[in-house]
């Protein structure tokens, strides 16, 4: 069984800001088999190469948006990503299948407690609800969702001592993707990736 | 003449050989000068009888020296070291010149020879310590800036101590002086112009003259040096650098005041002025020679008997002067917060005694201050301390670090080092916005123009800039480029750029550096050259305006926008094609014509680009945002999933 190649598209605007993402972006980028890209440290005027991030998606059978959640939606670069190189006859339509059966998932963080994303919460919605765009993008592009893996209260999760088991959690969640011990089928129905993740993750198939 | 030039040859000789020698052992240059000496002096006898002549000129070597110090002291830099300066400065030399003192007469000494002694071995050697930091990487960690604190105090403290040490001038001493003094000191004497005057003349005269050094220096000095350097002969300036610091020492001298006192003065009043980095630069040669010189005579008058015959004593005060130094610089260390390695480190590196203790020595024995075999003797520790001096770092390196390696291996991330400057050589129109940018943002930068017009006119809209020519290495020097982390290129003339880049690829390899080019060939000569990041100047400003112009024309502003980027990037990808093509030209030929070729054929791909249809339908520039086909949706299966 051959591992896995992973792709993180790491968007953030102000990362000298940020205390999540930065260990969330270190630790992958130590992670062994993860290809890490910064999208606004690549493409500071926006002008994404449409041809290379294809061929990046081409290279990878894991493709993963790592971000701060603004205003229940990505930030703008990786919207202006989407817009660019999904194009019609690659990423949909009755040629495009360059996509199909890989694995898709959101890595975010978010300012707002658990209890906010919740129905009787003042935003309403649970985090897979508010993300659905991206899970109807996946699934038009034949990609295979899973769940977001979301850190809430994440402006004090340092000071709290939760970002350590965070990051260790991620780092263990690359590793079952690379390694294909996720359980997928699993995973899907579940409303978030990292709450159950001792279950998801089982021994090499 | 002939026995002139052979001494002069055998000085310089045993330089050259000496002291890459001792560098190549980690010893430093002021090691290899002694060991030079001493070489030449008592173990071959090569010289002698002129040593002690020598010993003089090469102490205007100290002379220059404050100037220089003079020179780097900005008072903005000054007053931000303010509390580790005066504080961890003062407490440094007065403790320690005062338990000297103090031992000094348990041992039995006069109390004027006790503090003399206190006051000299207080100092430490500016020279090798600062040498040994740059060498090792150390100048900017805590301990090293701390270290480095505490030498400019001593620096500066030099001069009250010059001024008060014929205070305390023994009177028995004076009736034997003539023969104990040596040889320079009544020369000094007999051309002095206030020896006769009475206590308030004298007062008046010292004073009248402090005003004028500062007053000329201040307001005849930099137009002096703006016509000289109108005449953009180099030579000219050199000799008006040295004649300012010769003439300064010598009204010093007149007056009866200390040389370095003035120089340091007349260092000071120029810092801030924009011939600084060129005053440095020429002086510079001058300082290091007879510095070296000085070190030289040192070690050839290093008297072998008196060695031998004192070893246990000298051996032991050597031992117990650095024991009580550090002690101090420990105790010190601990009350000012600086501590594991940083504390290690002041302490360590500030042990021995300094080149000024030669100096003081000396200039002590010449005002009969100290017998002259008490100064002898003392001058054996100073040397033997020095000589130590590369053994201490050498336990720092070994048992200190590893030490605090092993325990506190994770305080590495909060310490953010602090970045050299940028240089920025050429400040016209280009340069002033790199730098306006920079400053802004509070990045340190240091302008270099050699047009001293166009540095008046920077001045006068308060932008700090330095005149010189920057394709001089040791101006380069001056300005700091040991430690700078990007180099700008920015000067007007073409082939002089490219030299310069050249030049900083060759002898700073690891510096960066960002170049800007008039146009496509010059470009290319500056990639050739190794510049790692190239604009040409005109390039962008002109895509501004065909962006502009497309918008006049009624194009929607954000197409107008892609235009201009999709035209930007095929002509980046076509770069390295033409700068091969271009590397290619025949012998003599500006381009050449498989250049030319590639040239007229980019224009016909950036023109299709535009124009031509994808097979989507869609002009290339307009790739993105594409709409799906119309009734797509009839075509569409989702796919399965699982």
């Amino acid at each position: 069984m051959t591992n896995h190649n992973l792709l993180v598209l790491f968007a953030h605007p102000s990362i000298d800001r940020s205390d999540v993402n930065a260990q969330l972006l270190q630790a992958s980028r130590a992670a062994p088999g993860v290809t890490v890209v910064d999208l606004y440290g690549e493409y500071p005027t926006y002008q994404i190469d449409i041809d290379r991030e294809q061929r990046r998606l081409l290279d990878h059978d894991v493709i993963i948006f790592m971000f701060p959640l603004y205003w229940y939606s990505t930030p703008s670069i990786l919207k202006e990503w989407q817009d660019l190189v999904l194009e019609y006859g690659f990423a949909y339509g009755s040629q495009g299948s360059a996509l199909h059966g890989k694995i898709f998932l959101c890595a975010i963080s978010a300012g707002g407690s658990e209890q906010a994303y919740r129905r009787e919460g003042y935003n309403h919605y649970t985090i897979r609800q508010l993300l659905q765009p991206l899970e109807q993008m996946a699934a038009l592009c034949g990609m295979r969702y899973l769940p977001p893996f979301a850190l809430f209260g994440s402006r004090t999760a340092a000071e709290n001592g939760l970002l350590e088991a965070h990051v260790a959690k991620w780092q263990r969640t690359l590793q079952a993707l690379r390694e294909g011990r996720l359980d997928v089928r699993r995973a899907q129905a579940l409303p978030r990736l990292d709450e159950h993740l001792d279950k998801l993750v089982g021994a090499a198939p | 003449m002939t026995g002139y030039l052979i001494t002069a040859f055998i000085y310089l000789c045993a330089a050259v050989i000496a002291v890459p020698v001792a560098k190549r052992l980690g010893l430093g240059s002021v090691l290899g000068y002694l060991c030079a000496g001493v070489i030449i002096g008592p173990v071959l006898g090569l010289v002698g009888q002129e040593a002690a002549r020598l010993q003089h000129l090469g102490e205007f070597g100290v002379v220059m020296m404050l100037f220089l110090v003079g020179l780097e002291l900005e008072p903005r830099m000054l007053w931000q070291m303010r509390h580790r300066l005066l504080g961890l400065g003062g407490l440094q030399v007065g403790g320690t010149a005062l338990a000297v003192a103090a031992i000094g007469l348990l041992l039995g000494l006069a109390w004027q020879v006790a503090l003399c002694v206190g006051l000299i071995f207080s100092l430490s050697s500016t020279a090798i310590v600062l040498q040994t930091f740059s060498e090792k990487g150390l100048s900017r960690t805590p301990g090293g800036r701390t270290a480095f604190s505490v030498l400019l105090f001593q620096d500066i403290a030099v001069i009250p101590m010059l001024a008060l040490l014929p205070l305390l001038a023994l009177p028995e001493l004076g009736a034997s002086a003539p023969s104990a003094a040596g040889h320079g000191g009544e020369g000094h004497e007999a051309l002095n112009l206030v020896a006769h005057l009475q206590g308030w003349q004298h007062a008046a005269v010292v004073l009248a003259s402090v005003t004028v050094v500062v007053l000329a220096g201040h307001y005849l000095g930099r137009p002096l040096f703006r016509i000289v350097a109108d005449t953009g002969l180099r030579e000219l300036f050199t000799a008006t650098s040295l004649a300012l610091v010769i003439g300064v020492a010598a009204l010093m001298s007149l007056v009866g005041l200390s040389p370095a006192l003035g120089t340091f003065l007349a260092g000071v009043v120029l810092a801030n002025s924009e011939f600084r980095h060129e005053l440095e630069s020429n002086i510079e040669p001058f300082k290091g020679l007879l510095l070296g010189l000085f070190f030289i005579t040192v070690g050839a008058g290093i008297q072998f008997g008196v060695l031998a015959e004192h070893r246990w004593l000298i051996i032991g005060l050597t031992a117990g002067i650095m024991l009580l130094k550090g002690a101090v610089l420990w105790g010190l260390a601990a009350l000012f917060g600086v501590r594991g390695t940083d504390g290690w480190l002041l302490t360590l590196s500030l042990a021995q005694a300094g080149e000024f203790g030669f100096v003081l020595l000396s200039y002590s024995a010449q005002n009969q201050v100290l017998p002259a075999d008490l100064a002898q003797l003392l001058s054996l520790v100073v040397a033997l301390s020095m000589f130590l001096t590369p053994v201490l770092f050498i336990v720092f390196d070994r048992l200190v670090v590893p030490r605090y390696q092993r325990r506190g291996g994770e305080r590495e991330a909060d310490t953010i080092d602090e970045h050299g400057p940028v240089i920025i050589a050429g400040i016209g129109r280009f340069g002033q916005i790199v730098n306006r940018m920079l400053t802004a943002n509070d990045i340190r930068t240091v302008v270099l123009d050699r047009e001293i017009g166009q540095v008046d006119n920077m001045r006068k809209i308060r932008i700090k800039s330095f005149y010189g020519d920057a394709t001089r290495p040791a101006l380069l020097h001056t300005a700091g480029i040991d430690d700078a982390t990007l180099f700008v290129v920015a000067i007007d003339e073409a082939e002089q750029a490219v030299e310069l880049v050249r030049y900083l690829k060759h002898a700073h390899p690891h510096l960066r550096v960002l170049a800007r080019a008039r146009d496509r060939l010059h470009l290319y000569h500056l990639r050739d050259a190794g510049a790692d990041y190239i604009v040409a100047e005109t390039y962008h400003s002109a895509l501004n305006m065909g962006s502009a112009v497309l918008r006049e024309l009624g194009v929607h502003p954000f197409k107008a926008e892609q235009l201009r980027a999709a035209f930007e990037q095929i002509e980046q990808n076509s770069i390295d094609q033409l700068y091969g093509a271009w590397q290619q030209r025949g012998e003599g030929e500006r381009v050449g014509t498989n250049y030319l070729q590639l040239f007229f054929e980019l224009d016909g791909i950036i023109r299709q680009a535009m124009l031509r249809d994808r097979d989507d339908r869609h002009p290339r520039s307009a790739r993105g945002w594409t709409p799906p086909p119309r009734n797509y949706e009839e075509v569409i299966e989702l796919p399965d999933i699982d």
